[in-house]
């Protein structure tokens, strides 16, 4: 296995035209996620975090740079390249199972084959009992699972995360929270994932790449070097809250930036 | 109580109605009562106790079927095109380019215009029937799986391709699906348009089925038995839309369980 990232943004831009006007979204972004590496982007709403996420994804064509996976250039989506998305994005008219093979019956991949590893998946996001149930009977943080194991069982190469936990309530984003640790845990997944929660990048990745807003720019790196494995109780340690210090202390440095930029006073 | 309260409206009008014949309201001779209605109906379906030579004795049934058959079989025509069309316009531009401004275009032209049209090409047959049932049930089924595909969620597409769906899983396993709801309006819109075709069609391109006995019974002045026409096919075509329903329920079950969420 070589070295090589299994993502690479090499100074991507990306540029939208709407009804005439030319919005910049992203300045030449360079990241790069290791095998195994749990990288965290973070930043406010409207940063191009997203758009930057579906370029990986293959939704999206940056307008300059290149998007890198596995060395190769990202044309076209791929399983390989599986996305949770902040809407679960579950196709109603599938019971929870079949949501969670579409993926590997698309393929052809024989059921027989899959079936104790779909078993597993399901007992471990916590949806034993659900296998027939409709989207629509769940709760949003369950179908949010049935979002994590469908992308799970395709064993993708890298696993995009759009704030899968955006839209759950608080109590719900913990578990969720601990639910992907402990399965991290399990198979060391490459996992790019976007948030705009500085504890949720803190307490789950292991790099997180601070953005900033229009246009969105990597503004810089950390390491978290908190010891795994991590439980919700790692948000209390003084090590963690020395790394939320410095990420305050860069996102505050930035809001400063923009205000004086759209010209309001700043004392 | 509450129970009774839909059947208020239609009491009342009979009562009205028969109000009218008696009180001579109306001319006499034109307008039947709704019990001279119902006795020619009842006649019409179960026949007299000795050999009629009336045609409208125990004839009831094969007019029915004649008419129920060719509904069935213009409307199936009709969805067997328009759903596979309306999927393909909706979802391919070049598609839609090609074919969306001809059905447009098409669509103003009421199918009774059409009569003379199938007359001339298809002649006094069956095909002139199925032809304008088939034209006047596919609009609607055409527009409406159409729309139905454009309105597919987004995400959902991307989630498909992500999970690396082809074209053709995505067209069967998900824009179909999502365009399924919107499929069954336009086959309900359909079913309506092909009981109003059909009477058409066999008023005067074929000679048998309700239709034609409604213009034949209006020529030989029998009132009563055009009224009994006009309930069979209300009937039918409420009984038609129903099975619809109901086949809908059964697909679309993941779609009752949203509305109750």
């Amino acid at each position: 296995m070589s070295d090589r990232p299994v993502v690479e943004l090499a100074d991507v831009s990306k540029t939208f035209e709407t009804s005439g006007r030319r919005v910049e979204a992203l300045h030449r972004v360079s990241v790069a996620v290791a095998r195994n590496e749990f990288a965290a982007l973070l930043g406010p709403s409207g940063c191009g975090k997203s758009t930057l996420l579906n370029m990986v994804a293959g939704f999206e064509a940056p307008s300059g740079g290149d998007v890198l996976f596995d060395g190769e250039p990202v044309r076209a989506p791929d399983p390989r390249r599986a996305v949770v998305f902040q809407e679960p994005a579950l196709f109603p008219w599938y019971t929870v199972l079949d949501n969670i093979t579409f993926g590997l019956r698309t393929r052809g991949v024989p059921a027989a084959s899959y079936r104790a590893r779909v078993e597993a998946f399901i007992e471990q996001v916590g949806l034993r009992g659900f296998e027939s149930h409709y989207p629509a009977e769940l709760s949003g943080g369950m179908k949010q699972r049935v979002g994590i194991a469908r992308v799970l069982v395709m064993e993708p190469d890298v696993l995009l995360m759009d704030e899968p936990f955006g839209s759950l309530d608080a109590q719900t984003r913990s578990v969720m929270q601990e639910l992907l640790l402990s399965v991290w845990e399990r198979h060391h997944q490459t996992v790019l994932f976007v948030t705009h929660d500085i504890e949720e990048a803190l307490l789950l990745a292991d790099s997180v790449s601070v953005m900033t807003a229009r246009p969105g720019r990597i503004k810089k790196r950390l390491e978290v070097g908190l010891p795994r494995p991590r439980s919700l109780e790692v948000t209390t340690s003084p090590a963690f809250n020395a790394l939320k210090r410095e990420v305050l202390a860069l996102i505050r440095e930035e809001s400063m930036k923009a205000a004086v930029e759209g010209g309001t006073s700043v004392r | 109580m509450r129970r009774l309260w839909p059947a208020l409206l239609p009491l009342g009008f009979l009562a009205l109605w028969t109000a009218a014949v008696h009180q001579h309201w109306v001319t006499e001779g034109i307008i039947p009562s709704p019990l001279q209605v119902a006795q020619s109906w009842h006649r019409w379906i179960f026949g007299t106790p000795v050999k009629s030579l009336s045609p409208y004795s125990g004839t009831w049934l094969a007019a029915v079927l004649y008419s129920s058959r060719r509904v069935l079989q213009g409307f199936l025509l009709a969805a067997a095109v328009g759903i596979p069309l309306g999927l393909f316009v909706g979802w391919n531009r070049l598609v839609a380019r090609l074919v969306d401004p001809s059905i447009q275009l098409l669509r103003p032209v009421p199918i009774t215009a059409w009569l003379p049209f199938a007359i001339a090409v298809f002649g006094i047959y069956d095909a002139s029937a199925l032809f304008l049932i088939g034209l006047g049930a596919f609009y609607p089924i055409v527009v409406n799986t159409t729309h139905g595909v454009r309105d597919t969620n987004l995400l959902l597409l991307r989630a498909a391709r992500m999970m690396g769906a082809g074209e053709t899983t995505i067209l069967t396993k998900v824009v179909f699906r999502s365009a399924l709801p919107s499929i069954f309006t336009g086959l309900r819109l359909g079913i309506g348009i092909a009981w109003t075709a059909v009477i058409v069609a066999e008023m005067i391109a074929v000679k048998s089925g309700l239709g034609y006995v409604l213009w034949d019974a209006y020529y030989v002045g029998r009132m009563d038995i055009c009224v009994a026409t006009m309930f069979s096919v209300g009937l039918l075509g409420f009984l038609s839309d129903r099975a619809l329903q109901l086949l809908a329920r059964v697909v679309l079950k993941w779609r009752t369980l949203e509305a109750h969420a």
